[in-house]
């Protein structure tokens, strides 16, 4: 099958069954995207499929025929990526920085959505684990960005 | 006995050994007469008994050979190899600093990477080499200051040579030699090539800056590895690959001990997509494939005929019938004395004296390390026959002893690489069948190619070694003011050092009673001692190791004896710390923070009845102090508020570093109070991932509020410290708030009403 990630197409040999995540570490060699749980419960291995947040540990490959794929390695191709990596830096959110990459799509996918979101909208959105407890200032650096946003009117 | 949080005590048997002097570069040190005088350490050979051979040799300087810890680019970036892993604590921020301080480079033109294992990294005096202990800063701290005053002093000459003047007539500013007098100047970059030839000054001839002149260390230096970690380029060891490499997964026994019989369905499985072969490991199948998913489904897929323990079996075999539930009532109903870990004054007179007693139990729970790095190693085998290992490690040399052990190999033929850690919290010690290491090796060697083992995040929490579980049984005297004249503490535990190395401590084990011993109230009478029971679970390290759970039986029950005694429990700390002005200090400071000490219940703005408990702990010889504010929620639950913390670890490197690890540590330690708990039923565990073990997640979260305060007293550490006070300042808070004392975490156990 092929599939499309970062706006290259890819021809995918692994079974259909296959989550995402391994077609896009193992077959694809990209390691951005991280393993931590296997069941969705951790948001470790976070893509945005459409611009929508998704744990790709638990998506079958076979359903992405025809969706746009985006991964950490491309993050900065995009404004509001770019940005959220920009907050994440100011604000210096990593600490082993594991968990990172999906923490990064997850807010990103939400600033694309909702430029500005309420308090309850990231409560909602912010919802991937951490155990380094970086939890306070990734919702800094994500008020910080719903706040720019707000201000600018522009993503 | 040793343990982590006093890595400086001669007395001690870390298990794990040490593997100084065994690696190429020790060799070619030790030839050339500059290293200390040679020994090598075997397993079990207490590192006390080696420490003493060490101090009998000459004295050696550490972190002297400064080639093999600095590469200058010719663009003057500079890549440190560091003697510790980065997992999180911001240690490779911290080394560029205290280098590049001295060396006069900016830390942010640093590059670095983690050190391989050999003596010529053993950079604290100890002359041990662990990332552990919160020990990298304050136990390196002068030998890499003057590791980069030495390099410094290199560059100088470099100039002075080419120049042909003498090198006093020179300066540095970052990253360049100046030559005022002529207006010349060279960067480092152009001078490296030349200086890193030039021999080592001597180490009493380099002098250190004036801690008045720093420009980085005490400073919020950006961390050097924060860009690489938002976007996905940061390297661990899961995420390595070499040519030709195959991936496996594993099966492990569903109890430890217990040995791989028949494969029901073996040609099933070899016939599966993907698979390359199957294999019978100790105490697991693995199998082998062109990728790991496809590996994974055909191991889940083998049917094993698991064999129960021999009866001489060299492992902690878990018995069949094994129940935290039950181990942990047995624990509370032991009634021996124990073993005196710290006794002062005389408690049978005291008691006699007393005017009212107090007594409880407490108790804890198994903890998991749960990393969201699942451990995993890729292991390669060169044409040479010299085998090349990329693991998450926080004991390089440690590793390397027993991969020799393993092996047969000589060390010169072994490469340990030590890529970032996606987390560890104590998680990757050596730990006897809870390392991949020993399997990627039997692999790559079975199958003729590198192989990298990731266990599942399953058998990640199947095979990981547990916090300790204690019940610790309670006694305090009062006089007639209400104030504790005696206090007895007796844990019914086995500590962790004791469990790595299974078996009893000759005495006691310091991480079994660390947090109830070394208290610094003035309590005139008291005993605090262990009891050793052991237990069948794998024990280890767990961020703040006895403290960890110590502080929450300690300070909770010191809120019990002020209840008891008629007083507020902020002002018992104040009055049993009076004339110890650094503690007192501390007191004052989270109370200040928190916007004066105020106990409560008391109604919050938002209509929640809320109050506030305190704690306060010694670990790892930095002070801290934590006051938390909860309310209950609608399902009985307890939400936490906000936790002020104070914390004193003598003086500092990085502030923001140290802000960003004080709410790091208080988020894990909500995490072991509020949620979590490792339990088992007839010897397995009912958990393997995080939706039946649950941790922290972000709605759980407190505010967090820090204070730094530098005393000047002796440097301590600040990875572990800010984890014990939070614990017991929410259960004290919960107990003000809901009039239930709780003596036993996590408090999702329970239900309350506020």
């Amino acid at each position: 099958m092929e599939l499309e990630i970062n706006g290259k197409l890819h021809q995918i040999q692994s079974s259909a069954d296959t989550p995402l995540l391994w077609v896009i570490r193992d077959e694809l060699g990209m390691t951005g995207t991280k393993y931590g749980c296997g069941l969705a419960q951790c948001g470790a291995c976070t893509v945005m499929v459409d611009g929508v947040a998704m744990r790709s540990c638990v998506t079958p490959v076979d359903g992405m025929a025809g969706k746009h794929i985006t991964t950490i390695e491309a993050i900065e191709d995009d404004s509001v990526g770019k940005r959220v990596v920009a907050a994440w830096i100011k604000h210096q959110v990593p600490q082993c920085g594991y968990c990172q990459s999906g923490q990064v799509m997850a807010a990103t996918a939400l600033i694309k959505q909702v430029p500005n979101p309420s308090n309850e909208e990231i409560a909602a959105a912010m919802i991937n684990l951490c155990r380094c407890g970086t939890y306070n200032a990734i919702n800094a650096a994500v008020h910080d960005l719903a706040a720019t946003t707000g201000k600018t009117g522009s993503v | 006995m040793d343990n982590l949080s006093n890595p400086t005590v001669a007395d001690d048997a870390f298990p794990t050994a040490q593997a100084a002097n065994i690696s190429r570069r020790r060799f070619l040190l030790a030839s050339a007469g500059t290293a200390a005088g040679a020994f090598v350490l075997g397993f079990g050979l207490p590192v006390g008994t080696a420490r003493a051979q060490a101090a009998a040799a000459a004295s050696p300087a550490r972190a002297t050979k400064v080639p093999a810890f600095l590469e200058i680019r010719p663009d003057s970036t500079i890549r440190l190899q560091s003697a510790f892993v980065e997992g999180g604590q911001g240690v490779y921020t911290a080394m560029a600093q205290i280098v590049g301080e001295e060396l006069d480079a900016d830390p942010a033109t640093f590059v670095v990477e983690s050190a391989p294992p050999g003596s010529d990294y053993v950079v604290m005096d100890s002359g041990r080499r662990i990332t552990g202990g919160s020990s990298s800063v304050r136990f390196g701290y002068v030998n890499m200051r003057r590791l980069g005053a030495l390099a410094r002093a290199m560059l100088l000459q470099a100039a002075a040579n080419r120049w042909d003047i003498p090198a006093s007539e020179l300066t540095t500013e970052p990253g360049r030699v100046l030559h005022a007098a002529s207006g010349r100047a060279f960067t480092y970059g152009e001078l490296a090539a030349v200086a890193m030839d030039l021999p080592v000054p001597d180490p009493a001839s380099v002098k250190l800056r004036d801690p008045s002149q720093f420009r980085w260390i005490g400073k919020p230096v950006q961390r050097v590895d924060v860009r690489d970690k938002s976007t996905g380029k940061a390297m661990y060891a899961i995420d390595i690959s070499v040519d030709g490499m195959l991936h496996a997964a594993v099966q492990h026994a569903p109890r430890l001990g217990m040995t791989v019989g028949g494969l029901r369905n073996e040609d099933q499985v070899k016939a599966m997509p993907g698979v390359h072969s199957v294999h019978r490991l100790p105490g697991a199948v693995a199998v082998v494939a062109q990728r790991w998913w496809d590996a994974k489904r055909a191991v889940e897929a083998v049917q094993v005929e698991w064999r129960e323990a021999a009866a001489d079996s060299t492992l902690r075999a878990m018995p069949a019938d094994f129940s935290t539930a039950a181990f942990r009532d047995s624990l509370a109903r032991q009634t021996g004395p124990g073993v005196d870990a710290e006794t002062e004054g005389d408690m049978a007179k005291a008691f006699q004296n007393a005017k009212t007693v107090v007594s409880a139990t407490y108790d804890s729970q198994y903890l998991r390390h749960a990393q969201l790095e699942p451990s995993s190693t890729l292991a390669r085998f060169n044409p040479d026959g010299s085998l090349e290992l990329w693991m998450p490690n926080q004991a390089q040399d440690v590793f390397l002893a027993d991969i020799v052990k393993r092996t047969g190999l000589d060390p010169k033929q072994i490469t340990v690489h030590s890529p970032l850690l996606g987390g560890f919290f104590g998680r990757h010690f050596l730990y006897n069948t809870a390392n991949p290491f020993p399997q990627a090796i039997e692999l790559a060697k079975a199958v003729g190619r590198p192989v990298k083992v990731i266990w599942s995040r399953e058998e990640e929490f199947l095979r990981d070694v547990c916090r300790p579980m204690a019940a610790v049984r309670f006694r305090a005297g009062l006089d007639a003011d209400g104030m504790p004249v005696a206090l007895e503490a007796i844990s019914a535990t086995e500590g962790p050092t004791e469990g790595i190395a299974n078996k009893k401590a000759d005495k006691h084990d310091p991480a079994a009673v660390e947090g109830l011993a070394g208290k610094a109230y003035a309590i005139p009478n008291r005993r605090i001692a262990q009891l050793y029971v052991k237990t069948p679970m794998m024990l280890g390290y767990w961020r703040s190791v006895g403290n960890s759970m110590n502080d929450f039986f300690y300070e909770a029950f010191l809120d019990e004896v002020a209840d008891k005694g008629g007083q507020d429990p902020y002002a018992l700390r104040m009055k049993l710390l009076q004339g110890n002005q650094r503690l007192t200090k501390l007191l004052q400071a989270v109370g200040e923070l928190s916007g004066g000490w105020k106990r409560g219940p008391y109604t919050a703005e938002d209509g929640t009845r809320r109050a506030r408990g305190v704690a306060m702990a010694s670990p790892f010889g930095t002070q801290a102090a934590a006051i938390a504010e909860v309310s209950i929620d609608k399902e009985g639950q307890v939400v936490v508020h906000d936790i002020w913390q104070a914390i004193d670890p003598g003086s500092i490197v990085n502030p923001a570093i140290i802000e960003h690890q004080v709410s790091g540590a208080v988020a894990l330690g909500l995490s072991q109070v509020l949620l979590e708990q490792a339990v088992y039923e007839q010897g397995k565990p009912l958990a393997r991932n995080y939706d039946m073990y649950p941790i922290l997640p972000p709605g759980r979260m407190a505010r967090v509020h820090v204070r730094i305060i530098e005393s000047g007293e002796k440097m301590g550490g600040i990875g572990e410290p800010p984890l014990p006070a939070v614990p017991p300042a929410v259960a004290n808070a919960v107990a003000t708030l809901t009039g239930q004392r709780v003596r036993s975490m996590p408090l999702s156990k329970f239900t309350f009403k506020a």
